[in-house]
């Protein structure tokens, strides 16, 4: 009798173990396959002849231009981004106005637009047969196959992260806060500073890191920019894909290996963020 | 404080929030706005208060125009639905953030917005929590908070927006009384929200019940409850049986319940008759007692009328056990309003 209530009484979630070990399995077997196995693949082939060799490959001056510019254009990239996504979820979440939903679309442009298309836009743009080519050239400008195109296309590509990070974070919090210091006497400046964007703050930190990653990542953008000079215009991404097209492996991988090593620090910071703050991610930030 | 609201009106969109809304509220009185949701009660709040401003009529702070006039020019402390604390800063730092936002020569020192902010603590019983963060506290206690911040700058007026609505019923009543208690110590004209008849009648020195943008009446509770002005304000406040029937010659007839009419125009009309105000009565219409139950102090009892009409009666305790089959009944009182 007891046993046939204690089978009634299943919950939901306990599932036969067969099926467990099943799901779990395969997910498992599955990121190991596509995740941790290439990842080990690239430090493997980066010290496959020994940690001497993968150590002159990125000290190359050209590799080491390559970090440089890669950190420039990510040091300009990211606290645009972080700044203007910040202005525009404020915009956006906490005001109406005329034109806003196209605003909200428009954001999300660079997430559905290829990002070679990104690149070609600017070329278009800004390039010698452009629109304003002419009198870019005339001025001594130069934007396309040189550091400022790169940091453009690296803009145009990771500016959805901060907003849309922020913009239902916003949403949610609604605007009584905002409210009541106006009604107490504070001015809208003091109000944004103190009020809104402190209830953001850590919403705004995962974002930035997200916008971040992507900009040491990008690849298409600002390879149809770059021109790819060697020590002027290449990426640590580019600066991979030309070793490697030179047969150069064992440079190729360690270049890349430096790029993983950027990546995970940028996953553990986030994972750290997510433990010490569990509501960054439940979407309430602060306390 | 004196405020006066002189023909109001607000839409948003095509939709009429308010409409023509007038409305007198004397210095040191507690109103409660009463109304169901969509009623325009928390718009004509957020009007006075400056948080949403009219697209006609007037609105005067003792006197002068301040129908444009910014919430923090107009001196008042509101109290938000959801309270509305800043997450990230201590209670201390809520309650002050008035006086901190301060410039100048305007701006009291340290010590006295400290000793404020203490004095403000006490006065609502919170004495020792100005540390804590928001969500350290209780929602009783979150509303307290945010009632001593509103009260911090000396409000002309305070207002509140369904001060008790997130709160439940034991935290309710207390909070109910509190209220009361701060606003006779204060002595500071105050305006709350309710969707709450209830709590409308327990608090309010006047009530103000609007419907549809409206101000359907304005008066003591004791008014309100017992001349409602319409037949919204008699179905809305307090309990009614209503009763769609007809008016003729002065009597109001709907099956076999007959009531009087005097004054009401012949034709279609509701009639509403309290729990309360129906009683045995050997001269009444015949109803067949259904269920009965204890409510406190008095009984409620559910009856059906020989034409299957529902009824409600509220008798005292002694009565119950008179309510038993086939019993008699009539009302004492009625309110009848033309359709």
């Amino acid at each position: 009798m007891s046993r046939v209530i204690a089978a009634r009484h299943r919950r939901a979630t306990d599932d036969p173990r067969w099926a467990k070990v099943l799901v779990i399995g395969s997910v498992m077997a599955f990121l190991a396959l596509v995740l941790i196995l290439p990842l080990v693949a690239v430090f493997a082939e980066a010290f496959r002849k020994g940690i001497g060799a993968a150590l002159e490959a990125v000290g190359n001056p050209d590799a080491l231009a390559a970090v440089k510019l890669t950190l420039i254009t990510a040091a300009i990239a990211v606290p645009f981004n972080a700044v203007f996504g910040l202005c525009a979820s404020w915009a956006i979440a906490k005001h109406d106005f005329w034109g806003k939903s196209f605003l909200i679309t428009l954001i999300d442009l660079p997430f559905s637009v290829s990002p070679v298309v990104a690149g070609l836009i600017y070329v278009l743009v800004f390039g010698l047969q452009g629109w304003m080519g002419e009198w870019l050239l005339d001025n001594d400008l130069k934007i396309i196959f040189a550091v400022p195109g790169i940091v453009l296309a690296t803009i145009f590509v990771t500016f959805p992260f901060v907003a849309r990070e922020l913009i239902p974070l916003m949403q949610e919090q609604g605007t009584s806060e905002e409210e009541a210091a106006v009604s107490m006497g504070a001015s809208g400046l003091y109000t944004f500073w103190r009020v809104t964007a402190p209830n953001v703050r850590w919403g705004l930190l995962y974002g930035v890191l997200l916008c971040n990653a992507r900009a040491m990542g990008e690849f298409g953008a600002v390879s149809v920019v770059s021109g790819h000079i060697r020590g002027l215009t290449n990426t640590m991404p580019l600066h991979v894909e030309i070793l490697y097209n030179e047969y150069e492996f064992v440079g190729a991988f360690a270049v890349a290996a430096l790029l993983c090593l950027l990546a995970v620090v940028t996953l553990v910071l986030k994972t750290a963020l997510e433990v010490a703050q569990p509501d960054v991610r439940a979407g309430r930030g602060g306390h | 404080m004196t405020i006066s609201i002189r023909s109001v009106e607000k839409k948003f969109g095509r939709y009429p929030a308010l409409n023509k809304v007038d409305l007198e509220i004397a210095d040191g009185e507690l109103l409660a706005l009463l109304g169901p949701s969509g009623s325009g009660k928390t718009t004509l709040l957020r009007t006075i208060a400056g948080l949403e401003f009219p697209d006609e009529g007037q609105v005067l702070f003792h006197g002068e125009d301040v129908t444009y006039a910014s919430a923090a020019d107009r001196r008042v402390g509101f109290v938000f639905q959801q309270y509305a604390l800043f997450k990230h800063m201590t209670v201390a730092k809520n309650i002050a953030f008035g006086l901190d936002v301060r410039k100048g020569k305007d701006k009291p020192p340290k010590a006295e917005i400290a000793k404020r902010v203490e004095d403000l603590l006490k006065l609502v019983e919170l004495e020792g929590l100005g540390q804590r963060y928001p969500s350290q506290l209780s929602g009783g206690q979150r509303q307290r908070v945010a009632l001593s911040r509103a009260l911090a700058v000396q409000p002309s007026v305070l207002l509140l927006d369904e001060p008790f609505g997130a709160l439940d019923a034991t935290v309710r009543k207390s909070l109910r009384r509190e209220l009361r208690r701060v606003h006779d110590a204060t002595g500071v004209t105050t305006i709350f929200v309710t969707h709450d008849q209830e709590e409308a009648l327990e608090l309010a020195d006047r009530v103000a019940v609007l419907n549809q943008g409206r101000i359907e009446q304005i008066g003591t509770p004791d008014q309100v409850h017992d001349q409602p002005a319409s037949a919204f304000v008699c179905g809305f406040v307090g309990e009614a049986n209503s009763f769609q029937g007809e008016v003729k010659g002065g009597r109001f007839s709907a099956g076999v319940l007959t009531l009087p009419a005097s004054g009401v125009p012949d034709g279609a009309a509701t009639a509403y008759v309290r729990p309360h105000d129906f009683g045995l009565d050997d001269a009444g219409f015949e109803v067949r007692v259904e269920r009965v139950h204890v409510q406190g102090a008095l009984t409620s009892v559910n009856a059906t009328t020989v034409d299957g009409r529902r009824i409600e009666i509220s008798a005292s305790r002694a009565e119950a056990p008179r309510f038993e089959g086939a019993v008699r009944v009539a009302a004492r009182k009625a309110h009848v309003y033309a359709a």
